[in-house]
């Protein structure tokens, strides 16, 4: 006789945004077998675009009505305010992330193309959602290997296959690193859930059990894999650069989102009682990718590799809110994201579009030259996303560092702050770099699109608008915003 | 009270908003340009507004409006008109950027949606700054001050401008992330970022980090690494904005943020920073005299006349304290009317080398008698307003030690020998191998620019005591 296996009662709208996904990622593959070729692709985004529109709407109603945070399904998944927000910011870019795409040109696996899109989106979702290291892992090996094929998707081009290639093995180690690191958390606590990890801990009084660090140190490291944090940056200028540049755009923003508050609630929930080890361990990543992602973007050409290493930075400035370890710093964390993501989407979509006019060809600082006259708004969207990065009002990234910087701050750590805005001055040098190739070259200089007439694309245009409109106009809600991260933060 | 606060609202407002109109709503090309003249004349208009209704025998904070920005925090969007020197330096900043985007219209620049929306959007960023009762709005339109310049002297400058762009945005960074640090200690410390509810301070550090923005953007001797370059390679109105106000955005930084909120760190400081202005005084005129061309002049006597207006505010009593800030609306005039006249001269001769020029006051009345004029009262002869400035500065800084007074009389001195130096080489000498017979005088627009400003001054030459009676109330 089989023993009755209790099932635990699911609540299928915590997981409503995840399962539109996966709905829409279902039909997109469907379509690619069913729809004929000639509609493949609009049929597909179409799907793909509805998929995350509906996660978005889900999530918000998942905001509005969890505004206390409580562990289901036998515990292995939380529903609050904090994983709703997550799924909002992640729904919003998947959203943009299929504008910015549709006019990609893919010779073939348009649908498919959608259809991983949709699932990486839900498996992102699904991490912010967990709430053990089962659904840990099983969340970040779900978005990963969608991600993995998304970079290969171009499979014209071998850059494409490299960057898949790279990614696979590198994003394989680090997921490997992980799942080790959740072996000896789980051998040494006999737990799985983050809070009865953290019970667990406090009963048996575990806080220096040397097994235990270790398993955390590992988690970290897995993790740092992840976000793009140095030392575990290696991949990240590689594949960013041979990825499908609206490939690049979800990838950096989503992936952040998702595994920065993972992190944040692993740390949080999971090892309150480890936070002196922990809170430094971060720092010294923070410092670490700031320093790397700051140095070498100083000396790059290459557009996407740039964007690829300020992405490292700010991988740092957001783990300093992580190791300020307190209310403001995870406040300023998930406020950090929201113009954060819409920044680096929407500078990866500009980039798409350069290198659709130039027939495919690398887009260097050389030949963006005039752009930012040939194409008003392209131009002044990527000089906001610039200044954005660069930390200038009047955008979102400003408050974003400002917050970040008073939570270290309010942490006690000046030193943290310090090293922040060494950060900021080394990395105006190369943002400006970018706002100088699109305005200042003399005309002598410029060089326009090879012939014919300019792409319009409208989508992509307004894929990048709406990362405008979220860049500034986080700067100036940043009232409400805050108050919206605040709540979340309190549900954690 | 936010009743009351419209005219600031305004005065921000209305110049933002006309550099969108001017960059977005669709006209003839031709009506771009009147039309931000137009705004920026509004602009004048509701200063003037401003200027009546202001106290001046009451001070404090008066048109004030504030709305909650970042409650967790204590951040809010506070504007008013801290004191009458405020009301100055708004004024100072309506009606030079006015001047400069006449003098663009006039030279027709090309892209003029672009220039002008950013144009507009300097003066409202600048109008900000002063206006600002907030320590992180404070810091936002400063840092928003940046952002058109750069693109100003970057798009529209000379063959060097990149170069210049560079240096001065790094330079004019660093410093202000200081401040950012600055801001962010005082404000947690004071659990908010109003200037006026947060108290003061005794921490030296936050006064160095704020003092490192001010010393930097002023600029004081030995961190004006920028100044040449940005001066020589902006167009000439935008190098008359950015003598003429930007630079005073760092003074009135040390009188409205440094002197209300850390009255310990100017009193611990007060030594280093005097010694810092008059060494800048001495050495700055010293390299005005010594200077190959007429934008070098210009710049490095901007350096000198910075340490002089530092010197008058760090002298700490209300004699500096008055003369300085006249002397800042003085300094702002004629740097402004100095530097559109160096881009009238290089315009005809196309060099703004002094030994390629000369003699250009044969045939051309009206240059000779607008440089003239003008050169008479930045060398302040007495019954100049730069006279007046100075003087009060001198005396008040005397009290601090008769040395700084000396080093300044000592300044002075070089100042009538550069000014001097300046006239002959331009106007003087024989003609140079630059200027040529076909180069006009000066044209009825560009004196409609420069005129008024000059009236100003003499304005204030009749009466500084217009000026010097309603700073502090």
């Amino acid at each position: 006789m089989i023993a009755a296996v209790e099932r635990p009662p699911v609540d299928w709208f915590a997981l409503s945004p995840e399962l539109s996904l996966l709905a829409a990622a279902g039909i997109c593959l469907l379509a690619a077998v069913l729809v004929p070729a000639g509609a493949r692709r609009a049929t597909a985004a179409l799907v793909g675009a509805g998929g995350f529109a509906a996660a978005f709407v889900f999530a918000v109603l998942l905001y509005d009505r969890s505004p206390d945070g409580e562990s289901i399904i036998g515990g292995v998944i939380r529903r609050d305010r904090f994983g709703a927000m997550a799924a909002l910011i992640i729904a919003g870019v998947g959203f943009a992330a299929v504008w910015i795409s549709y006019a990609e040109p893919l010779k073939e696996h348009t649908a498919e193309y959608y259809s991983l899109l949709a699932a990486a989106g839900a498996g992102m979702i699904f991490l912010a959602h967990a709430n053990s290291l089962m659904t840990l892992f099983l969340g970040l090996e779900w978005f990963s290997i969608s991600l993995y094929i998304l970079c290969a998707i171009d499979r014209e081009r071998e850059r494409s296959l490299e960057a898949g290639l790279k990614y696979l093995i590198v994003g394989g180690f680090g997921s490997a690193v992980l799942l080790f690191g959740s072996a000896f958390v789980y051998g040494s606590t006999g737990q799985l859930q983050f809070e009865k990890i953290a019970d667990a801990v406090g009963a048996q009084n575990l806080a220096h059990d040397s097994m235990l660090l270790f398993g955390l140190a590992m988690i970290l490291a897995g993790l740092g894999f992840k976000v793009s944090a140095a030392p575990f940056h290696m991949w990240t200028p590689d594949v960013y650069e041979g990825a499908p540049s609206p490939v690049t755009a979800f990838m950096s923003a989503a992936t952040k989102v998702a595994a920065l508050m993972l992190m944040l609630r692993v740390l949080f929930t999971a090892f309150p009682q480890e936070a002196r080890s922990w809170t430094i361990a971060v720092a010294v990543l923070a410092c670490a990718s700031l320093a790397v992602g700051n140095l070498a973007a100083l000396v790059q050409t290459r557009v996407k590799r740039l964007l690829a290493y300020s992405s490292i930075s700010h991988a740092g400035f957001m783990l300093i809110a992580i190791a300020s370890n307190n209310e403001l710093g995870a406040k300023a964390l998930v406020y950090y994201l929201i113009p954060y993501s819409a920044m680096s989407l929407g500078a990866f979509g500009v980039v798409a579009a350069r290198e659709r006019e130039l027939g495919g060809r690398e887009v260097t600082l050389e030949n963006l030259a005039g752009m930012g006259w040939e194409r008003p708004l392209l131009g002044v969207s990527m000089w906001a996303f610039m200044l954005g990065f660069a930390g200038l009002p009047p955008t979102g990234g400003f408050l974003g560092k400002f917050y970040v910087f008073s939570a270290a701050y309010d942490r006690g750590w000046l030193w943290l702050v310090i090293v922040g805005i060494a950060a900021t001055a080394v990395s105006l040098y190369y943002y400006l770099a970018v706002i100088r190739a699109l305005y200042l070259r003399p005309s002598a200089e410029l060089q326009f699109a090879a012939g014919g007439q300019p792409p319009r694309d409208i989508l992509l245009n307004l894929g990048v608008l709406a990362c405008f409109v979220v860049t500034v106009g986080s700067f100036f809600a940043a009232g409400p915003l805050l108050d919206l991260a605040g709540k979340a933060v309190q549900t954690l | 009270m936010t009743a009351h606060g419209w005219i600031t609202d305004v005065l921000i407002l209305l110049p933002l908003a006309g550099g969108l109109l001017v960059w977005l709503v669709p006209m003839p090309r031709v009506w771009i340009a009147p039309t931000a003249l137009l705004i920026a004349l509004f602009e004048i208009g509701f200063w003037v507004e401003s200027l009546v209704r202001f106290d001046f025998d009451q001070g404090g904070l008066q048109e004030s409006s504030r709305l909650s920005w970042l409650d967790d925090l204590g951040v809010s969007y506070h504007v008013g008109m801290f004191e009458g020197f405020t009301v100055w330096l708004v004024g100072l900043t309506v009606v030079v950027l006015a001047a400069s985007i006449a003098y663009g219209l006039w030279s027709r620049r090309d892209r003029p949606r672009a220039y002008y929306g950013l144009m507009l959007f300097l003066t409202g960023a600048i109008v900000g700054v002063f206006t600002s009762q907030d320590l992180l709005l404070f810091y936002v339109f400063w840092e928003a001050m940046l952002i058109p310049l750069y693109v100003l002297i970057g798009v529209w400058g000379g063959p060097g401008r990149s170069g210049a762009t560079i240096k001065f945005v790094i330079y004019t960074m660093v410093g202000s992330l200081l401040m950012l640090a600055a801001v962010i200690v005082y404000g947690l410390q004071a659990g908010t970022f109003s200037m006026i509810d947060g108290g003061t301070n005794a921490s030296s550090w936050i006064f160095l980090g704020f003092a490192a923005a001010f010393i930097v953007k002023a600029p004081l001797f030995p961190f004006h690494g920028w100044l040449p370059d940005a001066y020589r390679e902006s167009p000439a109105e935008v190098s008359a904005v950015l003598s003429g106000v930007v630079s005073k955005a760092a003074a009135f930084g040390f009188l409205r943020i440094c002197f209300s909120l850390f009255p310990a760190g100017v009193h611990d400081f007060r030594t280093p920073i005097l010694v810092l202005s008059a060494t800048g005084l001495v050495y700055g005129s010293l390299l005005a005299f010594r200077a190959p061309d007429i934008r070098g002049v210009i710049a490095y006597s901007s350096l000198a006349q910075m340490g002089l207006i530092v010197l008058g505010l760090f002298a700490t009593n209300n004699l500096g304290i008055n003369g300085a800030v006249l002397q800042m609306v003085n300094h702002g005039l004629i740097s402004a009317v100095l530097f559109m006249l160096a881009g009238a001269v290089e315009r005809r001769t196309s060099t703004g080398r002094l030994d390629r020029l000369g003699g250009m006051a044969r045939g051309r009345p009206a240059l000779a008698t607008v440089l003239m004029t003008i050169g008479v009262i930045a060398l302040a002869v007495p019954g100049s307003s730069a006279f007046a400035g100075e003087f009060a500065i001198l005396a008040g800084v005397f009290q601090q030690g008769w040395m700084y007074a000396v080093i300044g009389a000592v300044a002075i001195i070089l100042a009538a020998a550069y000014v001097l130096r300046l006239i002959s080489a331009v106007l003087h000498r024989a003609p140079g191998t630059a200027v040529t017979e076909s180069a006009l005088d000066l044209r009825p627009a560009e004196l409609a620019i420069v005129v008024p400003l000059i009236g100003l001054l003499l304005f204030l030459s009749a009466w500084p005591a217009a000026i010097t009676d309603r700073v502090i109330g």
